[in-house]
């Protein structure tokens, strides 16, 4: 069966190389110093869509990212690995969004692209680091979700079996479709570049970008309809103001500190709604959270 | 990120700056007919540059992720035997998947094949690349060189059955060494016999130190002519793994490059095609694709170059003695300028000679579709020839170069560099090779020496001297001018007695001059250029010629054919 494939991805600083001037005298990341990278484990996860496009010829993997105009530069790297084609979702109200209006916000344009068999992308952000995003539009979308993805075994017959990365072990699960995946960094690393479908792609502009780019080449853009990337506002999303971006964001950061992993041990608990509130409990009267 | 392209910025200088690319993309291009045909065939000039300059950086990024990480552990693991079949160490497997996933394999066949029909420029580029993150992988990378040599002398049929499987990653080898012919090719002795009942020839013997032996497609030197003797009974054929008949006996156990497999292969009734015509195997097309793999390994040599002198500023600047980083005293500054002024001469001449073949071989292919004009016809004659005069400088002294400079990177590491931890004992391993293979340095001067004594490489050196160059530059320009001079008083000295075994004995002076003065040249028309990137090593490398003309002056004017008695044995 042939699959739609939607890639979650998002363009990130690159924290993993930083250096003596990542951060500008007033606190604030210096952009300059920090590279804008597509976030690896949605390269893991973009790999994993290949693989299944591979395996399932006409199937079509579209990456949707959410950010600023030079966040186009994530589609084109997915076009240039193997993605048929992506949307960049970019609007000043969607600046400033927390997990909670990140997650709308796609799940919006996930909604407007409406067919698909698969939603996948990487288990976290190396900005945020905090892995909310993916589960958040499942539940927004009333998907089946499948976390720390490590391989995709196989799809058969609207049922997909993802073998899972968790503590001390793997685990093989089966789950129907539609379904989001997120996928841990011990997957396979992303498949290169490739240099034709680079040289095909390299073009290949949103509307903002061909403003600033100038004329040329222009006829190109007339004659190969691969080259007009697409941009997506609020309203082609048919989104709601009030949930998008800061005014739909109700995380506030209050201080940041430095802290040290002390604990050796972990502590399983089951799915059970007795378990979860005893731990929200127990966190609570810790001051952990709250 | 590192990217062993983007950080070696002369690269792109040579790929963007010289006033005869355009001329190579525009020919390669055809000027630029592929445009409507493939979505990834360029515009213009400026298309094809960036689209180079764009997949370049693919490769820098490939060979600093992947393939330079990978070197040690393929370095230590190696190719096994495995039921008479090749099993590449796991970081090979790795390094090909992904330049295979790259596209980067059959870089430059036309795009009806499944290439990315780019000219020899920048293919050699990324050999060169590649062979600086890991010169044993570019023995097995670069065999698809080979496929030029298909191209040009199989036919259609050949060309559409087996190139789109070296575009989609099949691997290549050339099977010529034997036992008894190594520099000496005329005796190879396998045995091609051609069977009337299926039209084909079945091959029946032994190669040894065939490079990736275990490769997909085979192009084999085997004798087709029964009862000959010389290079006129040999022939090409192409042996595809497929059809089975050819297995591997051992690999060789190697001082260095021990990620390539170079391995003993026995034929029996290995069912081959001819490609080509009889009896021209040697004659002909071997002496093609041996050009094509003398500059492949040229391109070896100036990576290997690359990354000794990487790894010797990188450790000088590191290491501190006396309480100075040892980069500061000049015992240490001198040969770390010596280094890069070798790695530039070296890389100079390479893509000089790539856009001479690369002229060339875009006429004669033109000439496969139409009739060239008069003027496109000489102008084919005299890259080919420039190309042919060049071609065994490069390879002769490039590797030179390398394996002095794998030296020095040793010798700036001190103790250390003596031991297995650092990165500079495999790259001073895997350089010796280069001055070997391919033909020895010495017989790279067999081949050069005909264009020092005709004197094609001092009228080359005149147009030099005829060229522009910066303000800046002028001194070191007049220098050249001098040495030239002196340069061609040697010769003449050389040829006046008309004895042909001292005109052999002073074969290598007479070549490394001509390779010298050649060079610096080129850095000087470099340094006016970009003077930020090379000004330090023309100055640097035209002192170095000077004392290296002088030297070779003073030997041969003071010399007498009756002293030769004291070096015969």
């Amino acid at each position: 069966m042939s699959l739609k494939i939607v890639v979650l991805a998002k363009q990130v600083p690159d924290t993993r190389n930083v250096g003596k001037d990542a951060m500008k005298a007033d606190g604030t990341i210096n952009r300059a110093a920090l590279p804008a990278i597509f976030n690896p484990e949605d390269l893991n996860a973009l790999e994993q869509a290949l693989r299944l496009k591979d395996a399932h010829p006409g199937s079509t993997v579209t990456i949707l990212t959410m950010g600023p105009s030079r966040a186009a530069d994530i589609i084109r790297e997915g076009l240039f690995r193997g993605a048929d084609g992506g949307y960049l979702l970019t609007d000043r109200a969607f600046a400033g969004a927390d997990t909670l209006a990140t997650s709308y916000a796609l799940a919006t344009a996930i909604k407007k692209i409406k067919d698909y068999d698969l939603i996948i992308g990487g288990r976290q952000a190396i900005d945020g680091d905090t892995a909310q995003v993916g589960p958040q539009v499942a539940e927004k979308l009333g998907l089946t979700q499948v976390t720390y993805a490590e391989e995709i075994l196989k799809v058969e017959e609207g049922k997909i079996t993802v073998k899972r990365r968790i503590d001390g072990g793997v685990e093989v699960v089966e789950a129907p479709m539609p379904i989001v995946i997120t996928v841990n960094g011990s997957a396979a690393a992303c498949r290169p570049r490739n240099a034709r479908l680079l040289q095909k792609y390299k073009r290949a502009l949103t509307p903002t970008e061909r403003v600033s780019s100038g004329s040329d080449y222009a006829s190109l853009y007339e004659q190969k309809d691969y080259l007009n990337l697409v941009e997506w506002s609020v309203a082609d999303v048919n989104g709601d103001l009030s949930q998008c971006g800061l005014a739909g964001s109700p995380t506030k950061v209050k201080t940041v500190e430095n802290i040290v992993f002390q604990a050796k041990e972990s502590k399983t608990i089951t799915a059970s709604d007795a378990e979860i509130e005893a731990l929200v409990v127990e966190l609570l009267a810790n001051h952990t959270i709250g | 990120m590192a990217n062993l392209y983007k950080d070696t910025p002369a690269l792109k200088f040579h790929l963007t700056s010289h006033p005869l690319m355009e001329r190579v993309v525009e020919l390669k291009e055809r000027f630029y007919a592929d445009k409507d045909t493939y979505d990834y065939a360029p515009q213009d000039y400026q298309d094809a540059i960036d689209s180079y300059d764009k997949t370049l950086e693919i490769v820098g990024e490939i060979c600093s992720d992947v393939i330079a990480p990978n070197a040690e552990g393929v370095d230590h693991e190696g190719p096994k035997v495995v039921n008479g079949t090749v099993q590449y160490a796991s970081g090979t497997v790795e390094n090909l998947r992904t330049t295979t996933q790259a596209g980067l394999m059959g870089m430059s066949m036309p795009r009806r094949y499944g290439g990315l029909n780019f000219p020899i420029v920048p293919y050699i580029m990324a050999a060169d690349i590649v062979s600086a993150a890991d010169a044993g992988f570019e023995n097995i990378w670069g065999l698809q060189d080979c496929a030029e040599t298909l191209y040009e002398f199989g036919n259609d049929d050949q060309r559409s059955r087996f190139i789109p499987r070296i575009c989609k990653g099949e691997t290549m080898s050339m099977d010529l060494t034997e036992p008894d012919a190594g520099s000496d090719l005329q005796s190879v002795q396998l045995k091609a016999t051609y069977n009337e009942a299926d039209g084909y020839w079945y091959l029946n013997g032994v190669k040894r130190f065939i490079t990736n032996g275990d490769a997909h497609i085979h192009l084999v030197l085997a004798r087709s002519e029964e009862g000959t003797k010389d290079g006129r009974g040999l022939s090409m054929f192409i042996y595809d793994r497929n059809d089975g008949g050819v297995t591997v006996r051992r690999i060789e156990n190697k001082l260095g490059i021990k990620g390539s497999p170079t391995c003993e292969l026995v034929y029996k009734n290995a069912k081959a095609e001819l490609c080509g015509e009889r009896k021209l195997g040697l004659i002909k097309y071997i002496m093609a694709l041996m050009n094509g793999a003398r500059l492949g390994i040229t391109a070896q040599s100036v990576g290997i170059s690359q990354a000794a002198y990487n790894e010797a500023l990188s450790y000088a600047r590191d290491r501190k003695q006396f309480g100075r980083a040892i980069v500061e005293f000049p015992a240490v500054y001198d040969m770390l300028s010596s280094m890069k002024a070798k790695l530039d001469a070296s890389r100079a001449i390479l893509y000089e000679t790539a856009r001479y073949v690369d002229i060339y071989k875009a006429l004669d292919d033109i000439a496969r579709e139409r009739k060239l004009t008069p003027e496109e016809r000489a102008e084919a004659k005299m890259y080919s020839r420039l190309a042919d005069a060049f071609t065994p400088l490069g390879k002769g002294m490039g590797s030179e170069f390398a394996n002095q400079n794998a030296y020095d990177c040793i010798q700036i590491h001190g103790g250390s560099g003596f031991m297995k931890d650092y990165t500079c004992e495999r790259i001073y391993r895997d350089a010796r090779i280069t001055s070997i293979y391919e033909g020895t340095t010495q017989l790279q001067v067999v081949a050069a020496i005909r264009y020092a004594t005709n004197k094609t490489y001092l009228n080359r050196i005149r147009e030099f001297e005829a060229m522009e160059c910066s303000e800046d530059m002028k001194g070191l320009k007049e220098t050249l001018v001098s040495l030239a001079v002196k340069y061609e008083a040697a010769i003449d000295k050389v040829m006046e007695g008309k004895d042909n075994e001292v005109i052999e004995f002073f074969a290598r002076r007479l070549v490394e001059m001509s390779a010298y003065i050649i060079m610096a040249h080129l850095l000087v028309r470099d340094a006016s250029l970009a003077p930020e990137l090379f000004a330090q090593s023309a100055g640097v490398f035209t002192r170095y010629t000077a004392a290296e003309v002088a030297k070779h002056c003073e030997f041969i004017n003071n010399f007498t054919a009756d002293m030769l008695a004291d070096y015969r044995k």
